[in-house]
């Protein structure tokens, strides 16, 4: 602390200095935190025992007023280990694995407390995770399933929507793959530990880290936070429809519904895959040998010709927009200015999207329907870029007739020129 | 025939120009080898006159403020009937009238037509020059899109640059701190009124000191001729040589209408001050030999900044262009020469590799 | 400045070749000026009269006429070079915004029976205010400025104060 060169006569000026001083320190100390002696040690302790302020003052428990007395017990305000530390200020020490669910929820089930800081905030986090394959793992006595500071950390625990959290949602699947993507520490639950992987590939995953939209799915929008287990096969379907309304909606109302169910086939996934969920492209349906309808169907069976005609339908519209956008292009770099043709070539696009979607009733007719005012749109784009070909054809057909004029005027000032020439020299000489 | 001449006395009854236009039909110009060169200024006179009408004629569709150019513009390009061609048509034309004004003024530099007493002939001519470039930074920006913009932006922003004055100027400009519709509106105000006005008056000046001091002859064929008169070769003004002008001309006509309607001139994006500056922001071509130098000069010279430092340069050599006849005389002539051949490789020089450049 | 008519021997006989090219020159020179001069002003003439749009609009776009849109229904129309949507509310109000959804770009459209704007793609739903409310849309749509003048529905970019 700086010292004070003031020439306070007054002994009592010096005695109120000083008190303002000390008071500005410790409104400062308590503002900053609740008094927490056990990072005094724990901070320059090393190993599992450690814990530095730093990283402490990260975790919103801290933020918020509370100290490490809190979850492992003890007195916080002691600078006496035996005191901070002892059996009668209720010191708990390290919680086992098995306990933390417990200790946690002792907070975050109780609504009255919870109310005090966040009432928003769901409480009802412990009695999902009861019904979770960890929690019930947990119950009979597997300590190496997920508990709580496994997924949300420990001492740095932050707010899910802050983007450091290891449960913001772009970061939740690289945390569920710390142990799911862990051949060896999923040996012996028999489970595959591909799933990260083929996520990465997904559109969802693209989607959240790429795109940055946080509506896309992770692993806990399919499989639950607290409460997480698969989706069983028969309701699988269910988790996609939340979102992907249309196709689930055409899909109950298909014939694929029955089949697939007595086939004990999931909705959905059968064609789609669960984790490594790609862009679907044209050539995901058809019969060659990247599309999946010939998974099941034969040549000549009524779905097989089903999956063909579908194909061809989306294939004709395609192509009927490209051409269309191709030649309003050429049109375009020809300087002739086509932005309404190309603007209405958004609403044909919007319909092969569409249809995209209506093949999922696996009928034809529906599909048709989507696919009949694209080809009308497409086709009428396509005829307003050859219009504007034709109006460039135009403009150069009048180009060369105004050429063609000034070669005539040339031509005849050329000739008169030289006429009055000719008769300019026959006069001098 | 009669009936024109039956015209013309009745006319001339009335405007008495016989007696005035008398003098032009004794005017002769010189014929030698390098008498090629005395259309350009004409043809720049040509370019001028359609870009007068085909201004006026764009004035009837065009308005200017932020929320309306781009799209009168667009208007005039896709809704107006043949507004793609008078548009295009102001557009090539400029680009080709700076050039044949750059040609000329090089031409008349390289004849040693600036010598006495035709200097402020000279000085006249390059204040048009400096006006036409004004012609072409107002106008570039009317359409109000994307490239305009920016190009703007850092056009007024070198001249901010010049010590003392510059800021200014620049706040003059810009109508304000920043471009903005304020700049379009100041910008068009000039382009259609103050830069024509102060056009009309020199060009006015210009031609009648051509046409009292007559076409200027090379120095040593004007020695030789002095010397032996029977080799002197001149054709007489009216009609022979405003006769072949008239082809130039045609052919002009020609090739502008080419231009306009196999490359017509393109709308950009209309323009949002909000959004970044496209990556290789550069100026109109005419400028580009500037630009570019300014971009390798190095930010500090000595004790000053760079870019000031090149604006300053730009400034005096344009000083000294202006000054030429004053400076040329005598043995100074050869230097003179010297600098004429540097500056036309540099400006070409640089022009090609600012176009090249990223 | 006539040329000199030298050839003409006769002033009643055949005219003679250096006669014959003289008129040919002048036909020729006659036919060059009128074509060019043609050329010149039939573009420019049409240039002259006004088009059928003649209002290209300052920043505003005419969506619709009064009474066109019955309460509780809405119209696309271009708005630049994207679509827009004019909502009528069944209370009569105006709304307009950006038809582009903000998810994948579809253009949405106004349901009557949910009276809600819907985007049809992806099921994404948005209020009447342009909010989205439900679905994979991240944000709004971008609101537009209604003006009724006369008995046409003027749409524009918000202006900023």
């Amino acid at each position: 602390m700086a010292t004070l060169h003031i020439n306070i006569p007054a002994s009592w000026a010096r005695r109120w200095l000083l008190a303002i001083v000390a008071g500005l320190l410790f409104a400062g100390l308590a503002h900053a935190q609740t008094k927490n002696t056990c990072l005094d040690c724990h901070s320059v302790l090393t190993d599992n025992l450690g814990v530095t302020e730093e990283k402490f003052n990260q975790d919103i428990h801290a933020q918020k007023g509370l100290t490490c007395a809190s979850c492992h017990g003890g007195d916080a305000t002691s600078d006496d280990p035996e005191v901070s530390m002892g059996k009668k200020a209720g010191f708990k020490g390290k919680i086992s694995r098995a306990q933390i669910p417990q200790l946690c929820g002792s907070c975050h089930s109780d609504p009255a407390y919870m109310r005090k800081y966040n009432p928003s905030l769901r409480t009802d986090q412990l009695s999902q995770y009861h019904t979770s394959i960890h929690g019930k793992r947990l119950a009979s006595g597997d300590t190496k399933v997920a508990v709580c500071v496994d997924c949300h950390s420990v001492h740095d625990i932050r707010l899910p929507s802050d983007p450091r959290s290891t449960v913001y949602p772009v970061n939740v699947a690289s945390t569920c793959a710390r142990c799911h993507a862990d051949a060896e520490r999923m040996k012996e639950y028999k489970i595959p530990t591909n799933q990260f992987a083929e996520y990465k590939t997904s559109v969802h995953h693209e989607a959240l880290t790429v795109r940055g939209d946080l509506s896309a799915p992770n692993c806990t929008t399919c499989h639950g936070n607290h409460g997480a287990t698969p989706p069983g096969a028969s309701s699988v379907a269910n988790v996609c429809s939340t979102c992907h309304v249309f196709q689930a909606q055409l899909f109950e109302t298909s014939p694929h519904k029955a089949a697939f169910a007595s086939a004990g086939m999931p909705g959905c996934v059968t064609c789609h895959s669960n984790h490594a969920i790609l862009h679907p492209t044209d050539s995901l349906i058809g019969t060659n040998d990247k599309a999946v309808c010939a998974q099941c169907h034969t040549d000549g069976d009524p779905g097989f010709l089903a999956a063909n005609k579908m194909r061809d339908q989306l294939a004709q519209l395609a192509a009927a927009i490209d051409n269309a956008d191709q030649i309003l292009s050429q049109a375009e770099r020809s300087g002739m200015e086509v932005s309404q043709a190309k603007l209405d070539l958004v609403q044909a696009r919007d319909t092969l999207t569409k249809a995209r979607v209506s093949i999922h009733s696996v009928n034809v007719e529906r599909v048709q329907q989507d696919i009949k005012p694209g080809l009308a749109a497409a086709a009428k784009n396509y005829e307003a870029g050859k219009e504007a070909l034709k109006e460039r054809n135009y403009r150069r057909f009048g180009l060369g007739l105004s050429l063609i004029a000034i070669a005539i005027m040339l031509i005849g000032l050329k000739l008169y020129l030289k006429q009055i020439e000719s008769g300019q020299e026959s006069q001098a000489t | 025939m009669s009936v024109f001449v039956k015209v013309h006395d009745w006319l001339d009854e009335r405007f008495g120009w016989n007696e005035l236009l008398a003098p032009l039909r004794k005017k002769t110009v010189p014929l030698h080898r390098l008498s090629y060169w005395y259309f350009l200024g004409g043809i720049t006179l040509f370019l001028f006159v359609i870009q007068v009408l085909t201004g006026i004629l764009l004035l009837l569709y065009y308005r200017p403020g932020a929320n309306e150019a781009f799209e009168s513009v667009q208007h005039i390009m896709t809704k107006v009937k043949f507004g793609w061609l008078i548009r295009s048509i102001h557009s090539w034309s400029a680009n080709l009238m700076v050039f044949t004004a750059f040609a000329h003024m090089f031409s008349v530099a390289f004849l040693k037509a600036y010598r006495k007493p035709r200097e402020l002939t000279w000085v006249s001519g390059m204040i048009l020059l400096f006006l036409v470039l004004g012609f072409g930074f107002s106008g570039y920006l009317l359409p109000w899109n994307t490239l305009a913009f920016f190009a703007t932006k850092v056009g007024t922003e070198i001249t901010g640059q010049v010590p003392v004055i510059g800021r200014p100027i620049m706040i003059f400009l810009r109508g304000g701190e920043e471009v903005t519709g304020a700049t379009l509106t100041r910008f068009f105000g000039f382009h259609v009124a103050v830069l024509p006005g102060l056009a009309t008056m020199l060009i006015g000046l210009h031609i009648l000191l051509v046409q009292r001091f007559g076409i200027s002859v090379p120095p040593r064929l004007e020695a030789e001729w002095k010397t032996k008169p029977a080799a002197l070769r001149e054709m007489k003004f009216f009609p022979n040589f405003a006769l072949r002008e008239l082809m130039a001309w045609y052919v002009a006509l020609g090739v502008l209408g080419a231009l306009a309607a196999i490359f017509p001139w393109d709308l950009g994006v209309k323009a949002d001050p909000f959004v970044a500056a496209p990556a290789g922001i550069k100026p109109e071509w005419y400028f580009l030999f500037m630009f570019q130098t300014l971009k390798l000069i190095p930010s500090k010279v000595w004790f000053m900044d760079g870019e000031v430092l090149g604006v300053l340069a730009f400034g005096a050599a344009g000083a000294v262009w202006l000054l030429l006849p004053f400076i040329d005389g005598g043995r100074a002539r050869k230097w003179v020469n010297a600098l004429a051949v540097l500056a036309l490789t540099y400006i070409v020089g640089m022009t090609i590799y600012g176009h090249f450049a990223h | 400045m006539a040329p000199t008519d030298q050839g003409i021997t006769q002033p009643n006989g055949p005219a003679s070749a250096p006669v014959r090219r003289r008129r040919f020159v002048e036909a020729l020179l006659g036919s060059g000026f009128v074509l060019s001069a043609v050329a010149f002003f039939y573009p420019v003439l049409r240039f002259l009269i006004p088009p059928a749009e003649s209002d290209m609009g300052s920043g505003s776009v005419v969506a619709a006429r009064v009474g066109e849109l019955k309460p509780n229904s809405g119209k696309v129309f271009r708005f630049g070079s994207r679509p827009g949507l004019l909502v009528r509310t069944a209370g009569g109000e105006y709304r307009a915004m950006s038809a582009t959804c903000t998810h994948l770009a579809c253009t949405v459209q106004y349901r009557d029976d949910t009276r809600e704007v819907w985007c049809a793609c992806h099921n994404g739903k948005y209020d009447i205010n342009g909010r989205n409310v439900s679905g994979p849309p991240p944000r709004p749509l971008e609101a537009f400025e209604v003006q009724v003048r006369g008995d046409e529905i003027f749409v524009r970019r918000r202006q900023e104060s």
